[in-house]
């Protein structure tokens, strides 16, 4: 356990460890922005579309698409997660 | 801006939604609370502790080694989100141990989407707070009901996941530069999921958005 999370800690600590020099340059924030958004939008591929490394579609794209009409309503980030959460399981209640 | 911590709070609440199943398929992967616990406290990464249960759910002990390099692999993400976050904290010395453990998706998307250094900060710190606190109480909760919960998907929480990270990238998305990234890196990470083993086509889609912000701006 405690392994294991230093392994995942190393990467964190790695990165506050690059001189400010290499950093704080525009150019690379530019970059670091984009990869957040590479890193977030391939995370919502693989949790909402794959099942065990296979592309699946299955009620987590109707929640998908509710959370984004959420989104762009504006509605609070709970309230976005916890609407997608409740019409993912209803849809596998009754189907 | 008083934005920010209800911001944080509503994030750190709805991460907790899914450490409750964390924590219940922990014990259910045969793990005890406490190593459970020490999971939420000490990796502290959504993605590396469900690969890390993942794997010793399916091939016990034994399969240990395995579990501590698929959790490794999925956390070198927050290495790319420690370089982004580093110039903007500013931690010295020892202090950058405290902000190391908190640099996760969510703050560092929180922090992002701010447009000064101040906001930046409290983002990064409210949410990453916000999140530790939330996602170690409902993964005891999730740990203490263990099996009785049942398979997370009835509930809809893999959907939930999905959702935050939509939710996350969300405020980003008002550039048509960075809609255009997001949707090469969604394309790629499904491209890439059935042929390449589990983490690395999220890397790769980071590796698309990178490309193309550098060789967009020539």
């Amino acid at each position: 356990m405690i392994a294991a999370s230093l392994a995942v800690f190393s990467w964190k600590f790695l990165g506050y460890l690059v001189p400010e020099k290499y950093v704080s340059n525009p150019r690379f924030r530019e970059i670091a922005d984009a990869i957040t958004v590479g890193l977030l939008s391939s995370l919502i591929a693989i949790q909402g579309f794959t099942t065990d490394s296979a592309v699946t579609v299955d009620s987590r794209l109707p929640a998908l698409i509710l959370a984004a009409g959420l989104l762009y309503l504006r509605m609070p980030f709970i309230v976005v997660i916890a609407s997608a959460a409740a019409l993912s399981a209803l849809i596998r209640m009754f189907f | 801006m008083n934005r920010i911590p209800v911001v944080a709070v509503s994030i750190g609440m709805a991460t907790g939604i899914y450490a409750v199943s964390f924590g219940a398929l922990g014990v259910t992967a045969g793990l005890s609370i406490l190593e459970t616990m020490l999971l939420s406290l000490l990796m502290f990464s959504g993605a590396s502790q469900f690969a890390f249960v993942g794997v010793v759910a399916t091939g016990g002990m034994a399969a240990i080694p395995t579990a501590i390099a698929s959790a490794w692999l999925l956390g070198v993400r927050n290495g790319f989100y420690a370089l982004r976050m580093a110039p903007v904290l500013g931690m010295p010395g020892i202090s950058k141990l405290l902000s190391a453990q908190l640099t996760i998706d969510e703050s560092t998307a929180v922090a992002t989407a701010q447009s000064n250094q101040a906001d930046e900060q409290r983002g990064f710190w409210w949410t990453g707070v916000s999140v530790f606190i939330f996602w170690n109480l409902m993964t005891l909760a999730g740990a203490l009901l263990g099996d009785q919960i049942g398979d997370p998907a009835n509930y809809g929480l893999d959907s939930a996941a999905a959702a935050a990270f939509l939710g996350l990238v969300w405020p980003r998305l008002s550039s048509s530069k960075f809609k255009l990234i997001g949707l090469a890196a969604f394309v790629v990470a499904l491209a890439t999921i059935s042929i390449v083993p589990a983490g690395i086509p999220v890397l790769l889609g980071a590796l698309v958005a990178a490309v193309i912000q550098y060789w967009g701006k020539r």
